[in-house]
This record gives C-alpha cells, structure tokens and sequence, in this order.
C-alpha cells in the first residue's frame, strides 16, 4: 500500500533539491505488530497497523516534530527509526545505507549514532545505578572511552547536562524529575550520537522545569549540530522546537511542511482542528476563540477506515474520501498534505 | 453565604520522615454556579485539598485543623454516614482516570443506576431510562446499546464522559473535577472540557477545577488561585491573573510556556530549581529558593496572603503572598503587563 510514488516523495521539494543527501531517509516504513489467537495452533488473526506507510526525511541538525493523537504510532515510527523495533516493511537509510533489516554488531554500530530518550525519567534508568555507573554505562558497551579515562569523562558529561559532577555516587531516587531526564539525556550524548530522537521527553515534567529541559536540548543541538525526531503532543512545544513539523494520524502522515507554514496555514482539517483544540492561557482570546470541536474516537488501527483514515471524524468528508485514499502531496513549496479537499486559498 | 466555605484546612501525612502538612492554611469559597480554577506544580497539593473536601484522604492523612462548610454545615463535624450522603448528591467528583470512579466488573450503566436507586430512590427500570438520557447529554452515540457496556469496552474520551454522566447523576451542587482532561488527548479534551463547561452553565452546577494547565483554566473558569507548596500564593478572578499576575511564581509559569497564541520565542525562560520539598519545612517563602526578586526577609520569614496594592489591580479580591508585591513591598509599584515585569 503505497501512498507516494517513488519520484516524488516528502524527503525534499521536488523544486529545489536538496543540497546535501538526508542524515536519514525512510521510505514507506511499515511497522505492524501482529495480534496472536489460539491456544494449540498459535497463528496470527490481526495484525495492528501501529505505522503504516511513513515517508520522511531528517536533515543534519533539524529538528523534525512529530504530533498526533495517542496510538497514531509516533513512539513506534521513533522507536523503528532507532532500531528498537524491527520494521515490518520499508526503508531507514542512515548516510544512505538501508539500517532496517541489520543485526548483531552492524546493529549495535547504528544504535551508537541513532539514540533515544524516553518519556519516563523514573522507569527508563536502573534504579540500582549510581548516575556514575548509569552515565559511564554506555561508554563501555560501545567501548568509547577506557576504563580509567570514564570518570572524566562521565564528569564532563554531566556538567554538560548541568549536574554537579560530585553526585555521581547518588541514585537515581535521590534526583528530581527534571534532574532524572537530564541523566538520561547524558546517557544518550555517552555515545556522540549524530540523531537523537526523544520521545516526549517533557511530558512527565512540570511546567516550569519543561522550559529548562527544552532549553537544555537547544543548547545541545547547537553545540553538537545533533539532528532530533522530537516525539510530543505539546504542539505549543513542538513549535518552539522544531524546524519542520510531520502531523500523523492512525500510522499515516498526514501533513509535513515547515514549523512556521504549517501553524500558521496547515491544510489538512485533522491539523486545523488539532491546532483549534489547545487551549490558550488567556480568558480573553478563549471567550472569541473559534475552536473545531471533532466528533467520535480515533479508529482503531487493527481496521482503520477504508480510503481517508480521517473521514470518520472530519467534517469535510465526501464519498470520495471512503473510496480513495488520498496521496500525500506537495500542494504547496515543502508543505506535504494527504486530503482530498485541502485547505488551498 | 457562600456554597462552600473552606477557611484554614490543614492537612497532614505522617509517614516515617515525621509529618507534613501537604495543606497549609487553605482558605476558599465557591459561590452556587460559579467555576473556581485550582492551578500548581506536581505535589503543591491541589489533590489533597480536593480530596479533604469530601474527606477521602488515605490512611496516612488527617485534616489537622481548618473548617469546611457546604451551605453552612460544617463537613468536618459530620459523621461517616452523613458525609457519604453528600457524596455523589451534593458534591460529586471527576478524577483524572476514569477508572478510578468505574467498577470494571458492572456495565456503566448499571454503575450509574445504582447511585439513582441508591441515591434519589428511583425504581430499577426508571433509573435505566434516566442513565440512558444521562448518556445520551454527555454526548455517547448510541446511549440504549452503550448503557450495557463495560468501561474495558470504552475509549478514554468516553470513559470520562461516563464519568461526567455519573457526576451529574444526582444534580449535585458541586463537582470537582481533578484534572479531568490530563490523560486524554487534546482534541478529547475539547471535547470534555465543552461539554463540562455547557451542563456546567446549564445546569448550575459549580465547579472546581483542579489542573496544571494555566490554558485549560482560563477558557473555563470566573476565578483562579494558584498553589505553592501547599499553600495558595494568588487568588484573583482568572482576567485579572493572566492580565495582571502578582506572584513572582505567577510570572514565572506564565512566562515559561511556549504560546501558540505569541510569536515564536528563540528561547524559553524557566524557573530555575525545582518545587519545595515539604519536609524542609522552611521558614520563609516558599517560592523563594526559586524567586528573582528575593530580598533577606523572603528567606527569614513567610509574607501573609494580602490584598494587592490598590492602584496596581483592576478588579478587588486580588491577593498575593508575596514580601515584594505586598502595599509596602519593593516591587508593590511595579505595572505587569501579562506576566513581564
Ligand atoms: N509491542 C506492541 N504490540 C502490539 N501493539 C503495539 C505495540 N506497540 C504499540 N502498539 C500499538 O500500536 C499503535 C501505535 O502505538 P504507539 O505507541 O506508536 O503510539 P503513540 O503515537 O506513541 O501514542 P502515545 O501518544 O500514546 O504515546 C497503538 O495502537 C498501540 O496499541
Ligand atoms: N499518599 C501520600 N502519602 C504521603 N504524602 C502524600 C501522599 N499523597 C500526597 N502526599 C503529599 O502531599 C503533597 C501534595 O500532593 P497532591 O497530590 O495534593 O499534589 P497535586 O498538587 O495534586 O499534584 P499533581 O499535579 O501531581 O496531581 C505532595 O507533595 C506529597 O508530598
Ligand atoms: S516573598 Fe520574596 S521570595 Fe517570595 S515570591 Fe515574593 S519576592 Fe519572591
Ligand atoms: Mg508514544
Ligand atoms: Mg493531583
């Protein structure tokens, strides 16, 4: 099930080729999971099409946002892109070579330069690691830096992150929230990884440590020209953040274009109501605020609808939209719509 | 008089690193009808405070001091028997996961009929007809096949919408509603939050509205206080914090979240540090630690809720517990415009 012909897909404009190769380029990934019944003869009856049919391209030091609903399939399109899951079909070139099918050591060579931090700070480290041992961990399974230069450098790494290096034989308990997504966040940049891709790295956090955790990531992506998937449903955030934005729907995308074209004119009417629906921090621009309020559920994605995946719930739907699943175009320069009747003036 | 008046609650945990008063002094009214926002970090307290309304507290709390009045009757002097009739009919309450409130063992339906036959003494097949138009107002399709289901059935958006149906069973004169949106998605949330706000106003019912989410609060409410570290730091009606904020902790929530209705900042501006950790037990501010404009006397000893200077709010009621906003402070002059001093 191919959405986009092979010539002209999200990775670029077709008008202005890009000038250098992306850092990384998937192309139609798939990723379903199977749903298994029968107690003697085990044998597959579903599968959940988690991702289905993803293109997309992340560019040296971009920052490349990811939205959409719970269970649209950003944690799974994250996790497959760091090779934490294997894909059912489809392609990750990392430089240009295919990493979806590797394994073994060429695997653990892609893990190094593609890492990943989670939402939970508190279930994602070993709570019997001090932060010296949970920092300097990676740098001996990758075999980076030898035994008796690590302490230096897990200070350094630390400092980095803006932790004081003299509470490396604390544990993880003794830290807050905040201070836990900066452990991990130092775990991830152990290994000098090119890609990082955080998945909702500031959900779990208070608001007003979110800013000192977003800043921190800012800051590393300047000093290290680190390119981020940045997985959120904060779309507040996800504009702060990124440069381009990929909005997905039960495992499709469904909108890709630049940060500031994509919030200020999106095409697609799920991005519209998505946008319509956060709530501003001002009584005054709430009371005359226009807001799409969507009806219905997302679909499930063991059956997701024929043709539009949104149509069950989008006020725009026509027949055509049951029939015939709308390709993900360029409509306007960088700006990737997948809808029958786009938001085009 | 007031619907509820609730004047210096205190409630403790004792757990083995001695006690703590997770709510400090807390003091509030709710008038019938109206829409109160109860707004701060993780661990500031506004769960306790709700949950010391009703008296559901854990084991390891107890409401040390205070009093609590729904209608003039005091809720603390109640027995067990007398506090569970208001419960459910009189003030019912929306938590963050519907499970919390829903058996998954008895359809939904039945669940919500219970508390008609229990509560308001219909018979079985009227409390059936009343959940299903009950359903139906919260907006489930299909409420005659629905009303049979089981919570495990539902999605999250219509699970909590079977919890609205069951707050508003028995026409309560309040509902609390505990963050009521958090775990659902944004496009869910409106759809809750417009519902609530549409029986809220329909009906009038008030409500008290506990969230982190400074933007939920403002499209919802008539009046905000903003916690701190188990005590509340600022009340004011919700156009007056956002246009005119007071508390240095104020400031610096509503300038740390990136706006989608504001041009693109380059960067954000946090709070350093981290909230309290309530065993401390410090003597002065609680905000301190944290706070840009700190003088000597914020370390050494707590400013009072007070009403702010006159000629800097444009609406009264507005107080603040703040050494530097207070009449005589040294930031008392100092004109705000949204949250940039
Ligand atoms: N290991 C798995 N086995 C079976 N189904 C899975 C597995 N992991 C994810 N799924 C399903 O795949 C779909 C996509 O899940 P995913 O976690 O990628 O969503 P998400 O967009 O990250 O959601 P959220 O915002 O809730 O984190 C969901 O329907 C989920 O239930
Ligand atoms: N079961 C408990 N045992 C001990 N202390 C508790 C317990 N529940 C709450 N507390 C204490 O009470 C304080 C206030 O907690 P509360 O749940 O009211 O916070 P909250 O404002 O609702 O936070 P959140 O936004 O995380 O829900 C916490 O800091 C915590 O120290
Ligand atoms: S009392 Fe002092 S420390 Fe507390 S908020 Fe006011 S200025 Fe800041
Ligand atoms: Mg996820
Ligand atoms: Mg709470």
């Amino acid at each position: 099930m191919t959405q986009t012909s092979a010539h002209a897909t999200p990775h670029s404009s077709a008008a202005t080729p890009a000038p250098q190769p992306p850092l990384i380029e998937v192309t139609d990934l798939q990723v379903h999971f199977p749903v298994r019944a029968g107690i003697l003869f085990d044998h597959q009856v579903a599968a959940v099409r988690a991702v289905d049919g993803l293109s997309f391209s992340l560019h040296r030091g971009e920052v490349l946002g990811l939205v959409g609903e719970s269970g649209c399939g950003k944690s799974t399109t994250g996790r497959a892109v760091a090779r934490l899951e294997r894909p059912t079909a489809g392609s990750i070139r990392l430089d240009g070579t295919d990493i979806s099918r590797l394994r073994g050591t060429e695997l653990r060579r892609v893990r190094r330069r593609v890492q990943m931090i989670f939402q939970d700070p508190f279930a994602s480290l070993n709570p019997r690691m001090t932060i010296g041992q949970l920092v300097g961990e990676p740098l001996g399974v990758h075999r980076l830096v030898a035994k008796d230069e690590r302490p230096v450098r897990v200070a350094e790494l630390l400092r980095t992150v803006g932790l004081d290096p003299a509470s490396v034989s604390r544990y993880p308990h003794e830290f807050s929230g905040g201070q836990r997504q900066r452990i991990g966040i130092a775990r991830a940049l152990a290994v000098e990884p090119e890609v990082i891709v955080a998945d909702e790295p500031i959900s779990a956090l208070d608001v007003s440590i979110q800013a000192q955790v977003v800043n921190l990531l800012a800051d590393l992506r300047a000093a290290y020209g680190l390119a981020f998937l940045f997985i959120a449903h904060d779309l507040a955030v996800v504009r702060h953040v990124s440069d381009r934005v990929a909005v997905m729907y039960l495992g499709k995308i469904v909108e890709l274009a630049d940060r500031d074209d994509l919030y200020a004119h999106a095409l697609h009417p799920y991005t519209q109501a998505l946008l319509s629906a956060v709530p501003v921090p001002d009584p005054v621009v709430e009371q005359h605020r226009e807001q799409i309020i969507l009806h219905g559920d997302v679909p499930s994605p063991m059956s997701p609808p024929s043709g539009c995946r949104f149509r069950t719930r989008c006020w725009k739907a026509q027949e055509v939209c049951a029939e015939v699943e709308p390709p993900l175009v360029e409509l306007a320069t960088r700006h990737w719509t997948a809808c029958h009747f786009p938001d085009v003036t | 008089m007031a619907l509820l008046e609730v004047s210096d609650l205190r409630t403790e945990f004792t757990g083995k690193n001695g006690t703590v008063a997770a709510v400090d002094g807390v003091s509030f009214t709710v008038s019938r009808g109206e829409a109160l926002g109860l707004v701060g970090e993780s661990g500031c307290g506004k769960s306790v405070t709700a949950l010391s309304l009703l008296r559901l507290l854990p084991a390891s709390a107890r409401i040390a001091g205070g009093s609590i009045r729904l209608d003039g009757r005091d809720l603390l002097a109640l027995g067990e028997r007398e506090i569970r009739r208001i419960r459910g009919r009189e003030v019912a309450m929306i938590f963050q996961d519907p499970m919390t409130s829903l058996n998954p063992i008895m359809p939904v339906g039945r669940q919500i009929a219970e508390l008609l036959e229990c509560k308001l003494h219909l018979s079985r097949r009227r409390a059936r007809l009343r959940v299903i138009e009950l359903l139906e107002m919260v907006g489930i399709p299909s409420p005659t096949t629905r009303v049979d289901a089981f919570a495990h059935q539902l999605s999250g958006g219509m699970r909590q919408r079977i919890v609205i149906a069951m707050a508003l069973s028995c026409q309560p004169k309040l509902i609390i509603a505990d963050e009521p949106t958090t775990a659902l998605d944004v496009t869910i949330q409106a759809q809750i939050l417009s519902l609530l706000r549409a029986l809220a106003s329909d009906l009038g019912t008030a409500l008290i509205l506990i969230t982190h989410d400074l933007g939920v609060v403002a499209g919802m409410t008539q009046r905000i206080h903003v916690m701190y570290g188990g005590r509340i730091v600022e009340k004011a009606t919700t156009q007056e914090l956002f246009a005119n904020p007071r508390m240095p902790y104020t400031w610096g929530l509503l300038r740390s979240l990136p706006r989608l209705d504001h041009p693109r900042a380059d960067r954000l501006t946090p709070i350093d540090g981290a909230p309290p950790d309530l065993a401390d037990g410090a003597a002065g501010c609680r905000f301190e630690p944290r706070c840009g404009h700190r003088q000597e006397i914020c370390g050494a000893s707590e400013p009072g809720l007070v009403s702010a200077p006159r000629h800097t709010i444009a609406e009264d009621g507005h107080e603040v517990r703040c050494w530097a906003t207070q009449p005589d402070g040294w930031l008392a002059d100092a004109t705000t415009t949204a949250g940039q001093p």
